[in-house]
C-alpha cells in the first residue's frame, strides 16, 4: 500500500517537471541567463510548490508520524559549513553548463538523445566518486 | 545559441503545484524527504528497503513525466543545450556537487526552505548563484563558446 503512494508521489512530481517546462534544459539555462534572454519560469514553479508544501508541511509534519513509517526521517544536520557552500556551488556550475538538476535529467531521458543518458550516468558515476573519495567507502 | 524560451506563467505554476503536491504526499505517506539527487544516489547504493520505496518513486515519476509528455507535448523538440564532453563533465558535478551539498533544487530549494531549514536557505541561494554566474561566463563572457 505504501508503494502506492510513493509511486503516485513520483508520478506527481514527473508530470509536474514535465508540464512545466523543466525537462527542457533550454528553459533551464535560460533561467540561468539573468542578462541575456532570461525565462522567469523557474522562479514561478519553485514559487507554487513552496506555496504548496510551506504550509502543506506544517500540517502533515503537526500530526506526530507519517501513514507507512515509525517516524518522519527529517535531515538533522544544522551547521553551515565549507561542504554545504562548495557541494551548492559545484552543483550549481553543473546545472549552469547543462541546464539539469537531477529530476530534470531523469525527465529529458523520455527524449531518447543519448547524452541526456549519459549525464545521468556521469551524475550516478560522480555521486559515487564523492562517497569513495570523501568518505572513503567503495561502491 | 540556445534559442529564448517563452515564459509561461500557468505551466509553470501548475506543474509547481504538482511538484509540492508530490513533495507532501511522499512526507504524509512514508515520511521522506522528495530530494531527488539524494533518492536516485539511495535507490543505486542501498539494498532492501531503502532501495526499493525510492525505486517506485523513480517509477512513477518516469511513468508520470512520460504521460505529462504525452498530454502536454512538453518534450517534443527538446534536445540537450551542451555538448556531450560537456554533458558527461557537468553529470559528474552535478552528482559529486549534490552529495556534498547534501541536496539539489527538491531537496534543499523546495522541502528544505519550506521547513524554514538555514541549511538549505543557504545551500539553495548558493546554487543558485552559482549557476547564475556559470551561465554568464559561458554565454557571455565566452560567448557559447562551449
Amino acid at each position: 500500500m505504501n508503494y502506492l503512494f510513493v509511486t503516485l508521489a513520483g508520478a506527481l512530481f514527473g508530470a509536474g517537471i514535465t508540464i512545466s517546462g523543466m525537462g527542457n534544459p533550454a528553459k533551464v539555462q535560460n533561467f540561468l541567463d539573468l542578462f541575456g534572454q532570461w525565462d522567469p519560469s523557474l522562479a514561478l514553479v519553485m514559487g507554487a510548490a513552496l506555496a504548496v508544501t510551506t504550509p502543506g508541511f506544517r500540517y502533515v509534519l503537526k500530526r506526530g508520524k507519517p501513514l507507512f513509517a515509525a517516524d518522519f526521517s527529517l535531515p538533522t544536520l544544522k551547521t553551515i559549513d565549507g561542504k554545504l557552500i562548495a557541494g551548492a556551488v559545484l552543483f550549481g556550475m553543473g546545472w549552469g553548463l547543462s541546464g539539469l538538476c537531477p529530476a530534470p535529467a531523469l525527465v529529458a531521458l523520455w527524449t531518447g538523445a543519448s547524452s541526456f543518458f549519459l549525464f545521468v550516468a556521469a551524475m550516478i558515476a560522480g555521486m559515487f566518486a564523492y562517497r569513495f573519495l570523501m568518505e572513503g567507502k567503495s561502491a | 545559441m540556445v534559442e529564448a524560451t517563452p515564459f509561461e506563467p500557468v505551466a509553470a505554476l501548475g506543474g509547481g503545484v504538482l511538484i509540492g503536491l508530490s513533495a507532501l504526499l511522499l512526507m504524509w505517506s512514508v515520511g521522506r524527504i522528495a530530494g531527488i539527487s539524494g533518492i536516485v544516489f539511495g535507490a543505486v547504493s542501498n539494498g532492501g528497503e531503502e532501495r526499493n520505496w525510492r525505486l517506485f518513486f523513480i517509477g512513477g515519476l518516469f511513468i508520470g513525466s512520460l504521460i505529462a509528455a504525452w498530454l502536454s507535448g512538453a518534450l517534443s523538440g527538446v534536445t540537450p543545450v551542451a555538448s556531450t564532453p560537456m554533458m558527461i563533465a557537468a553529470g559528474l558535478i552535478v552528482g559529486f556537487g549534490t552529495r556534498m551539498g547534501s541536496g539539489c533544487t527538491s531537496g534543499h530549494g523546495v522541502c528544505g526552505i519550506s521547513r524554514f531549514s538555514l541549511r538549505s536557505v543557504v545551500a539553495t541561494v548558493t546554487f543558485m548563484a552559482s549557476g547564475f554566474i556559470t551561465v554568464f561566463v559561458i554565454r557571455h563572457l565566452l560567448g557559447e563558446g562551449l
